[in-house]
């Protein structure tokens, strides 16, 4: 790959700050303009993973050379990328879903009380209990 | 009669031997990484208390150790350049400096770990604990295994002025690395 031109390293990596520093202030600014619920939730999703993705693609393009490296290597990594969108949506429909066409799913997640305390398990699974009632 | 060294010497895709190793390496590393993050994801979108565990994660040492790794890249694309001219002493230099980031980045790492250990939260305590140790220490465990091979190519062969590629090869595995770290930090550090 020697001999292509490409940007300079330099100014990659500059960029590759200024994106962290935007995804760190993301919270951040949310807090100062008091947003709360689905306006939060897009500037967090947005400055935290959209810049994820964007600082992931500088770093394979330029630092990884993939933009310049033959077209064989990206096909590698797009089939393994493809292979967990394909787990990540075969999996979603069980987990997320409570019922299908031809399965039930028995477990329930709990609604959480304004307490904050979801139990030991992470699932929140003891939340009923956490009135000290029994 | 001398005989050719064909798995080394030939290349169908034009890509390095070496070179289409790495970039496989990366794939089934995607794979690995993936997987878990995925499995992340879902949970996540399940069980609102994995947002509140998640706020007890330190930012500040997570950003500081985006920033060390996101130098390191830069240090060990640095190298790959000298490495280009054959310039051993700035190659060796380069492969140097992005291992003490990587020390940096164990440091800083062992710190939070011993922290969030020392409030109770363990592999043990819940789901959401056991994929940060999971996640973050198999990561670190790259990180380990990266400083060690850079260690051994600046040395063994750098040092020796012989198989300059090698500098690229271990720099696409390093900037994988960080890619990694780059997609853990949001999910475990930033979005709460």
């Amino acid at each position: 790959m020697a001999g292509k031109s490409h940007p300079s390293y330099f100014v990659i990596y500059v960029w590759l700050v200024i994106l962290f520093v935007i995804s760190v202030a993301g919270p951040e600014v949310a807090d100062l303009l008091h947003l709360e619920g689905g306006n939060r939730m897009l500037l967090v999703l947005t400055t935290a993973f959209g810049i994820a993705i964007v600082k992931a693609y500088m770093v394979c393009a330029y630092f990884m050379h993939l933009k310049f490296e033959k077209i064989y290597a990206p096909y590698i990594l797009l089939t393994c990328l493809a292979l967990i969108v394909v787990f990540f949506f075969g999996v979603a429909t069980d987990v997320m879903k409570a019922d299908g066409y031809n399965w039930e799913k028995a477990y329930e997640e709990p609604v959480a009380t304004s307490g904050g305390h979801h139990g030991d398990d992470g699932h929140g699974a003891q939340v009923g209990h956490d009135d000290h009632s029994h | 009669m001398a005989h050719q060294i064909i798995a080394t010497s030939r290349s169908r895709t034009g890509i390095p031997t070496g070179r289409l190793a790495v970039w496989w390496v990366v794939g089934s590393e995607i794979v690995i990484f993936g997987g878990l993050i995925a499995s992340y994801l879902l949970n996540r979108f399940l069980h609102g208390s994995w947002a509140q565990e998640a706020a007890v994660t330190n930012t500040f040492i997570g950003g500081i150790n985006t920033f060390w790794l996101l130098t390191s890249s830069f240090f060990v694309i640095l190298g790959h350049a000298a490495s280009e001219q054959k310039d051993a002493k700035k190659t060796r230099f380069w492969l140097w400096m992005t291992i003490m980031l990587g020390g940096f980045f164990m440091v800083f790492k062992a710190y939070e770990y011993a922290t969030e250990i020392a409030h109770g939260k363990t592999i043990f305590t819940n789901n959401f604990w056991s994929f940060y140790y999971t996640a973050t220490g198999l990561h670190g465990f790259h990180v380990l295994c990266g400083m060690v091979i850079m260690a051994i190519i600046a040395e063994n062969d750098i040092k020796k002025e012989r198989n300059w590629h090698r500098v690229e090869n271990i720099g696409i595995y390093w900037h994988f690395v960080d890619v990694v770290w780059i997609f853990l930090f949001p999910l475990l550090y930033i979005a709460k």
